[in-house]
């Protein structure tokens, strides 16, 4: 897993739900690219338009909050989202992610640090995001050891295959 | 320690926990709901072959009951076939309604236990003095391989709620007011605890309405502790012993809030959050073109019975729709000996089958780009019930009832002062 990642910013508020994220009318979709198409429809109608694979969505307070759908990652994941920043991530939403390896960072006050284009290189291992449009350098938080060994498994899938083989024994 | 400490230290094989440890639980039930086919998927892509304990899992079909589309149909297929496959002894299916409330009212929920489900309302059991929690469909799939689940053990948030409520206002007009104060990331990985005089005294309907909704507040887990209403309630409904867990006088809250509801005002949470609260009196008068009483948060009996009072007897406005969906089978069948839900019919309301309906978006009374709804159900994120250009308003169902009536956002207490008069 690449620990740095460079992308281009998209920023976001406080409070963006999963509803915003992924609205429900679409939760029928099982197919990961058709999932893909409706990233962030609720926020940003033009942001799939307007993204490329390994940019960086960065959010307030609460981001991924609301309902438990796992679509609500699984639509980053597969739009080509390289990492989720925010100030604090919901908790179902958070677990969620980890699950599925899309990698996570809290980073205190990032959504007045970062404006939508700006772009910014993160390492995930430090806990730094650097904007290189402003030179500025935030602080994050580390990402745990428990956390990036799941992230560097490719999730919790791969990890529990190993476990469920022991259940079975 | 807290009873919530107490509920995952045991359910962990632990004498004592603490709040930041992460700990490994035992799980006393599953549910999963008809949006997360992917939990079976998983289940089987991580090599699962025997779900742990085929007496603690189970499905319900409320999101999607029934099935209004074709891929819909096929995920409610894929369901039906697993849970025979694994020989679940639980099964609800379109008939039953939302899992919150099918769940409790089956026996399947008392304190002291640990309960999971796919779905983010499940703080809701807090009422019941268990520790409910909503999971995704990768964690649940493991659950159902293992009957474990990791947790954080949560700090925890203390809300003592002491007065007592004027008529017109109720335990959804608390919880709005208390979410307007603390916002909707008060709680984000912390449990909540509701105590204080009013929750003491206060009925299972109302104890569940409050605790459905903490999650909006980001709260992993709500806790109050069992009254004798809550045992009253369960003695009909369960055959099994249980432990109330007590929380130490040493033990120390992350943070300590105070509200004394006595003059409290009907509440509404105006577009587009859920923690945007005004008391009525500071609400304009909008044009409603659809109301909608229903889902976990205020679709059970005492809602509609509140509903009713208001409508008896008139008509709702002609250029406003009233859709009304029971929480349950059971909600709908004690509501239709009741005359509450026929008296809703006659006044002009439409009827459909126990389910979450429209509340997150998928069938039953969507809303179009522009239109107004108000609603006894728990999120007004924009797009939550069809087109991201409506506006949803949060209230109490009668509330809800009361603006069906004068098709504008209406204080209850005036339609109820009339009633009172008159009878």
């Amino acid at each position: 897993m690449n620990k740095i990642l460079t992308g281009k910013a998209f920023v976001y508020g406080n409070n963006i739900d999963t509803d915003q994220i992924y609205p429900g009318r679409y939760l029928e979709l099982v197919k990961p690219e058709d999932i893909a198409r409706h990233c962030l429809e609720g926020a940003d109608p033009t942001f799939v338009e307007n993204m490329s694979p390994g940019d960086i969505v960065v959010g307030g307070t609460n981001f991924g909050c609301g309902s438990s759908r796992e679509h609500a990652v699984i639509t980053l994941k597969t739009a080509g989202v390289s990492v989720v920043l925010a100030e604090s991530f919901a908790r179902i939403f958070f677990r969620n992610a980890i699950n599925l390896a899309l990698p996570l960072m809290v980073c205190p006050g990032i959504s007045k640090k970062v404006k939508t284009g700006d772009i910014l290189e993160v390492n995930l291992e430090e806990g730094l995001v650097l904007n290189k449009t402003t030179g500025e350098t935030i602080v994050g938080e580390k990402i745990s050891e428990y956390v990036m060994n799941i992230l560097e498994s490719g999730g919790i899938k791969p990890l529990f295959k190993k476990k469920t083989q022991e259940i079975y024994r | 320690m807290h009873a919530i400490e107490k509920i995952l230290a045991r359910a962990a094989g632990k004498e004592s926990v603490k709040a930041g440890e992460i700990v490994n639980c035992k799980i006393d039930f599953a549910e999963i709901n008809d949006l997360y086919l992917q939990t079976v998927y998983s289940f089987f892509e991580m090599g699962g072959k025997k779900v742990w304990d085929k007496d603690k899992v189970a499905f319900v079909f409320d999101h999607y009951a029934p099935a209004p589309t074709i891929k819909t149909a096929q995920i409610h297929k894929e369901m039906r076939q697993f849970a025979k496959e694994q020989g679940l002894t639980h099964h609800f299916d379109i008939n039953a309604g939302v899992c919150h409330q099918v769940l409790v009212e089956a026996g399947l929920v008392w304190p002291g236990m640990i309960l999971i489900a796919t779905d983010s309302h499940t703080t809701t059991h807090g009422a019941f003095g268990a520790f409910g929690t909503g999971v995704g469909a990768t964690d649940m799939a493991t659950a159902l391989i293992s009957g474990e689940l990791w947790f954080r053990v949560p700090e925890v948030i203390k809300i003592e709620i002491n007065g007592q409520l004027q008529p017109g206002v109720y335990a959804k007009d608390v919880i709005l007011h208390i979410l307007g104060k603390l916002k909707a990331d008060a709680a984000v990985y912390k449990a909540i605890e509701f105590s204080g005089s009013f929750v003491e005294n206060l009925d299972v309907a109302d104890r569940m309405t409050i605790c459905n909704m903490a999650v909006e507040m980001g709260a992993k887990t709500a806790y109050m502790k069992p009254n004798n209403k809550v045992i009253e309630y369960l003695k009909k409904r369960i055959n099994r012993e249980f432990i109330i867990d007590e929380t130490d006088p040493d033990y120390e809250y992350s943070e300590v809030y105070t509200f004394d509801i006595s003059n409290l005002s009907p509440q509404l949470a105006v577009p587009h959050s859920v923690d945007n609260v005004y008391p009525i009196e500071k609400v304009e008068k909008v044009k409603i073109d659809q109301a909608f009483i229903g889902s976990c948060t205020g679709g059970r009996l005492e809602d509609f019975e509140a509903a009713y009072k208001v409508l008896k007897g008139k008509k709702i406005h002609p250029d406003t729709r009233l859709v009304i969906i029971p929480a349950s089978t059971e909600v709908l069948q004690r509501g239709m000996e009741l005359g509450y839900i026929q008296g809703l019919i006659e006044a002009g309301a439409t009827l459909a089958t126990p389910g979450c309906g429209p509340c997150l978006g998928t069938h039953e009374g969507l809303l179009a780009d522009g239109e107004v709804c108000i609603t006894s159900t728990n999120r007004n994120f924009p797009g939550r019930m069809g087109s991201t250009k409506a506006m949803i308003y949060l209230a109490s169902p009668a509330c809800v009832a009361a603006s069906a009536l004068k098709g504008e956002i209406t204080d209850p207490r005036d339609i109820l002062k009339e009633v009172n008069k008159n009878e």
